[in-house]
């Protein structure tokens, strides 16, 4: 298992520091760091990381308070129980891809009905901000679930005597969530918030069926797939991939440091 | 019952219907789209007014959708068999055994699975250019693998850990060998589990758009997600929104009737390990 990952990004490493490029196979040379420093001195690559960190901040931020809702809403609902969990499950499950065209054509201004029912004259998908706008809902929408799934988890963690007790002493229903609800649940929504961090930093399906990357929406993840595959650029692509790997890898770090928070012990080790 | 209750359950009832429209929603406008005949497509209305199954024939006349289908079930399904056939020894182990190491073998099977798949396709590319894995089945299934191995890894160490393991020790005092205990006593105990890892690794596999689209080209290996990316239509100013709709919505519903029958325990799989610090 190891090995199937670990020889993939060691041989990333290798290519990386060569000037390799499938449409000039000969001029294949050895650089040293002269890939990266290509790459980190593109606006494209600076770009791209500050357009994956907004769509990643934007979407986990909204998903933690709307996941938030959900799980508080599973867990108190008693009516229509079982089709609301079946009911959240389904943007789970639906690929990405056919979830980014379904709201495609829906914010489409031909096809779509999203025009004609706010009444407006917008081409979304042509426009940075509403591009944005746009694939931070549909991240939301596909991956609130899982989300509300694992602070679901959480809560029932929660022990109800001690939210009774409180209400006994007079707390009111906002001072019981954020008095006690919330510190208990910290472990459940740090691992939630790394988990779909981590998730939304690699964001590519929905990006890339929305806009391919037009309109200054390009995240790492495309950057990297076009060197690679469209371009054919191995070098410089292997570079972009293993730069991809060293944020996640910081991301994964900060939050652990930050937060205290151990993988070990909140991945389920008893 | 007083007033201020009712009007709280009454809150939490139109909370659940709001959401339950919001999450199918997506799913019913791309359904009303694939049956929306071709001079209704561009209407702007959410419901078809003449219903017709022009487009499901149309997509089943087209060679690539069959095709794509027929790999992304046949893909998925290997990869699916294989990672959890394997996982299920790996977890055995993990749960059972006391070796060194354990904690890292799970530790390595969450950051694998958390690990941003765009930094190995390109190795993976250029591997399998050269050793003419490109465009073929193995060649995704390898790669799905590396994902979905940790990933059934790490459900089954999770879900395993609460079975009743002593039911083992007592079919070997009652003379079975290991492999009896395993077989006879421990997989029926462990299937549920297993059945929950094999759905979600297979809707991982099913899902997958990134490594499909950068290691096939043609029919003999793409899949769904990728065909439907990249469907053309007889001119390319003529977008074939609604073949896209109908193909979207035949590879929707087996995955939504799958959640429907096996809701607990998806839900079981993907809070697995998550919280039980």
């Amino acid at each position: 298992m190891l090995l199937v990952a670990a020889y993939p990004i060691a041989y990333a490493l290798w290519l990386s520091l060569f000037r390799y490029d499938l449409r000039f196979p000969d001029e294949r040379a050895y650089v040293g760091f002269g890939n990266y420093l290509s790459v980190l001195t593109s606006e494209v690559w600076w770009g791209s990381l500050a357009n994956t960190l907004a769509i990643t901040v934007g979407s986990v931020s909204i998903e933690l308070v709307l996941g938030m809702l959900l799980a508080l809403l599973m867990h108190r609902a008693l009516f229509l129980r079982r089709t609301l969990r079946a009911a959240i499950l389904v943007p789970y499950a639906i690929i990405t891809v056919v979830a980014a065209l379904a709201w495609k054509f829906a914010f489409d201004p031909v096809t779509g009905f999203v025009n004609p029912l706010f009444a407006v004259d917008q081409a979304w998908l042509a426009e940075r901000w509403s591009a944005f706008l746009v694939i931070i809902l549909i991240e939301v929408w596909k991956t609130t679930p899982f989300m509300a799934l694992l602070l679901l988890a959480g809560l029932t963690l929660v022990p109800q005597e001690l939210l009774w007790a409180a209400k006994v002493d007079g707390a009111s229903a906002w001072q019981r969530f954020f008095r006690i609800t919330l510190p208990l649940m910290r472990p459940a929504i740090l691992v939630a918030l790394l988990f779909r961090t981590l998730d939304a930093f690699r964001i590519f399906d929905a990006v890339f069926v929305l806009t391919r990357g037009a309109q200054g929406t390009e995240t790492v993840s495309i950057v990297g797939y076009h060197a690679l595959i469209t371009r054919l650029n191995l070098g410089l692509g292997s570079a972009v991939s293993v730069l991809i790997f060293l944020c996640v890898i910081s991301i994964a770090v900060l939050f652990i440091r930050a937060f205290g928070l151990s993988i070990w012990r909140a991945g389920g080790g008893r | 019952m007083n007033r201020g209750h009712q009007v709280e359950t009454l809150a939490w009832r139109v909370g659940s219907l709001v959401v339950i429209a919001y999450a199918l929603l997506p799913v019913a406008w791309i359904t009303s789209l694939s049956l929306k005949p071709s001079h209704e497509l561009n209407d702007g209305r959410f419901l078809p007014q003449s219903p017709s199954l022009e487009h499901y024939s149309a997509v089943f006349a087209d060679a690539q959708f069959p095709a794509a289908l027929w790999n992304s079930v046949g893909i998925a399904a290997l990869a699916t068999l294989l990672s959890v056939l394997l996982a299920m020894f790996a977890s055995y182990a993990i749960v059972r055994l006391r070796f060194r190491g354990r904690a890292l073998v799970l530790a390595a099977a969450l950051s694998i699975a958390m690990f941003p798949p765009i930094a190995i396709v390109g190795p993976l590319f250029n591997m399998w250019r050269l050793t003419g894995l490109y465009d073929t089945w193995p060649g995704l299934i390898l790669p799905y693998m590396t994902f979905t191995l940790p990933l059934a890894i790490w459900i089954l160490t999770a879900l395993f850990r609460d079975i009743p393991w002593d039911l083992d020790r007592a079919a070997r005092v009652d003379g079975a060998t290991p492999f009896q205990a395993f077989w006879y006593v421990i997989v029926p105990l462990a299937a549920p589990g297993v059945f929950t890892a094999a759905i979600l690794v297979f809707i991982f596999a099913w899902n997958d758009f990134l490594f499909a689209a950068a290691l096939t080209s043609t029919n003999s290996a793409r899949t769904v997600p990728v065909a439907i990316a990249f469907f053309t239509g007889s001119s390319r100013f003529d977008l074939p929104t609604g073949s896209i709709a109908a193909a979207s919505v035949l590879v929707t519903i087996p995955v939504v009737s799958a959640i429907l029958v096996f809701q607990r325990r998806i839900v079981a799989g993907l809070t697995a390990g998550a919280v039980k610090g």
